[in-house]
């Protein structure tokens, strides 16, 4: 699908006698890095650290594990021109800041839930049992956060000292530069512009996040895991929030700032960002299937005759799934216990969330634009 | 000798008058720091000692704070030197880092957004993985989720004023979405539905959702204002209101979450 210069086929070009095996590494993570085969890579590293958090969050096994990601992720910058490029951007800095504490704040939230559940499971106090026993705030709290503040304060002023603030070429309405970004919090959103039209991925997706978040203490009715790091008792809740917040947030931000270059291009991590790339986008929508691939005919000219399979597939997501669902043992039970407003409000957020990995499914396999696709009054799904 | 200097400053009237306890070093004298002080008193007299191990809060929620204050003042001193003007803010900011000693304000400012809008994640995830937000804290994690809303906004509307390449192209890309808005966006679908009788529609291109966004068709002068004053003025002042709500409802809550 992708028009890729090898790094080996470049260095080759350069008159290099043969591909060093640092080229050929570097060309299987750029093939390996697209959205297509990374994201469930992603999906299944996230579902085993979850499943096996009460391995891998011991100490002896997570602090080497993070060093060697820790050199891996610098070492290569003396090793490659564009990767270097990428990560010394200024702007970009926030997005490894990210990346690292997110990956501790995780280990260390998992690592507690970790004792917690063993605690449980033993008849042992949790970690945060200790209800009787209370401190003054003057010194033991204030005294925390003074040292936070004076740390931070010291991190700023190093960071700021170190790094200059951005700054480019003074405004030009007539001249947007190739690729154009948003600002790096919003860039999973932007990614979602390879997936929806720009009232799914820029309007309802963060209305409904910024809803669905709102809406979450009042959906999850699971008293367990109330104050306390614990996994085992909110698995379902955790790994739906993390999935949202993982993936389709921080990697899709990693994405956006990375790996997107110029006309929203992918490109692998140690792939010079080309801006005469073109990526051929044959796209065809459910109706283009239905009518031309399957009838073998011609699409119709109503609109809503044309466009009743996508119709019928979006009102069975929306609104039968969520139904069709509480077949299932487990939703059944959440649906007995949540009752029937609060459980509808969890499942069509829950199949709207997932729609964004369906429809990702569907470009990656069949090349899918639309759902729907009414161009006529602006309504492309 | 110096002992006897530091003694009588704390027994001039001038000490005395401001703070009316001494050295806190017993029970009763840590209660009297706490409760007299207007900014401690945040805090309440005892904590659970778990609640406020590092381990347990990652103390993202008070750094975000902490945050939210250094951008208080470097966003201030910068206010000095820059003109929310299409001539003048690009050529404001070249001066700033030329001509300012020490000009690392906006160095700071820009950073410390940054490091904000990270700190505010990770305490959602805190407050996620410890179900902080269960009963009885339903409400103020709502607070919380507008409060993260509005952090992000800060930086947005924040973005566009160095008036350079990235600012405007970015705030472009931004604003282009409010012109998606399903029923108010110029290009966004069901806008046909509203019509006055008549068939005059009511959403055009002066009257859509990003005309109210950049109060015009594009990221241009009104746009740099309007930033401005919800960079400088609306979204802070609403931030610190919901950031007391936020700290009140804690206390009132039950304080720093634990096993119940």
């Amino acid at each position: 699908m992708h028009m890729l210069l090898s790094n080996s086929m470049l260095h080759l070009a350069a008159g290099a006698e043969q591909v060093t095996a640092l080229d050929k590494f570097k060309d299987f993570v750029n093939r390996w890095s697209v959205p297509q085969y990374s994201l469930p890579m992603f999906l299944l590293l996230m579902l085993g650290a979850f499943f096996g958090y009460r391995k891998w969050t011991k100490p002896i096994i997570f602090w080497p594990m993070m060093l060697v990601f820790t050199i891996v992720y610098f070492g290569f910058i003396p090793l490659d021109e564009s990767y270097a490029a990428i990560l010394q951007k200024p702007d970009n800095v926030p997005i490894s800041m990210m990346i690292f504490l997110t990956l501790y704040f995780l280990w260390l939230g998992l690592r507690q839930a970790a004792i917690n559940d063993h605690n449980m499971e033993v008849g042992k106090p949790l970690i945060e049992e200790d209800r009787e026993d209370k401190v003054l705030c003057w010194p033991d709290l204030v005294y925390t956060e003074l040292l936070a503040m004076v740390l931070c304060t010291v991190v700023l002023i190093i960071w700021s000292v170190c790094l200059k603030a951005p700054l480019e070429a003074a405004a030009n309405p007539a001249g947007p530069p190739n690729p154009s970004k948003a600002p790096w919090y919003f860039l999973g959103l932007q990614e979602m512009l390879v997936y929806f039209d720009p009232w799914m991925a820029g309007v309802v997706l963060p209305g409904l996040i910024i809803l669905g978040l709102a809406a979450m203490p009042y959906i999850d009715t699971n008293p367990k895991g109330n104050g306390y790091y614990t996994f085992k008792e909110r698995k379902f809740a955790i790994l739906t929030w993390m999935f949202g917040y993982l993936i389709l947030w921080c990697v899709l931000i990693v994405f956006g700032t990375f790996l997107r270059g110029p006309n929203w291009n992918f490109f692998g991590p140690f792939q010079t960002w080309d801006s005469h790339r073109v990526d051929a986008l044959t796209n065809i929508n459910v109706s283009d299937i239905w009518y031309v691939v399957i009838l073998g005919g011609k699409l119709p000219s109503s609109m809503l005759v044309r466009e009743w399979p996508g119709l019928v597939l979006s009102g069975f997501w929306f609104f039968a799934l969520p139904y069709l669902l509480t077949k299932i043992k487990f939703f059944g039970r959440l649906r007995t216990q949540m009752g029937f407003a609060r459980y509808y409000l969890m499942a069509v957020l829950f199949v709207v969330m997932m729609l964004v990995p369906v429809k990702m499914v569907g470009r990656w396999t069949m090349n899918l634009k639309y759902i729907i696709a009414m161009p006529e009054i602006s309504f492309n799904l | 000798m110096l002992q006897g200097v530091i003694n009588s400053v704390r027994e001039s009237q001038v000490w005395s008058s401001i703070f009316r306890h001494g050295i806190p070093r017993d029970r009763r004298t840590r209660v009297m720091a706490i409760m007299s002080n207007v900014f401690l008193h945040l805090h309440p007299v005892a904590v659970r000692k778990s609640g406020i191990r590092l381990s347990f809060t990652w103390c993202m929620g008070g750094l975000t704070f902490f945050l939210f204050i250094a951008e208080t003042i470097s966003g201030v001193l910068l206010m000095f030197y820059y003109r929310p003007v299409v001539e003048y803010a690009y050529s404001d900011i070249i001066q700033m880092r030329a001509a300012l000693t020490l000009g690392v304000m906006r160095e700071i400012h820009r950073w410390g957004a940054h490091a904000m809008i990270i700190a505010v994640w990770l305490h959602m995830m805190r407050v996620f993985l410890t179900g902080s937000y269960k009963p009885p804290r339903e409400f103020n994690w709502v607070v919380g989720v507008i409060l993260l809303v509005l952090t992000m906004l800060l930086s947005f509307t924040g973005y566009l004023l160095p008036w350079d390449q990235l600012a405007i192209w970015a705030i472009t890309v931004g604003s282009k979405m409010a012109e998606a808005t399903p029923f108010a966006g110029m290009n966004g679908p069901g806008r046909e539905l509203l019509q006055l009788p008549g068939g005059i529609p009511i959403v055009t291109p002066y009257s859509d959702a990003k005309f109210l966004l950049l109060a015009g068709d594009s990221v241009g002068e009104a746009a740099l204002l309007r930033f401005y004053v919800l960079h400088c003025i609306a979204i802070p002042l609403g931030a610190a209101t919901l950031i007391a709500v936020h700290f009140w409802r804690i206390r009132k809550d039950g304080g720093i979450s634990g096993p119940m």
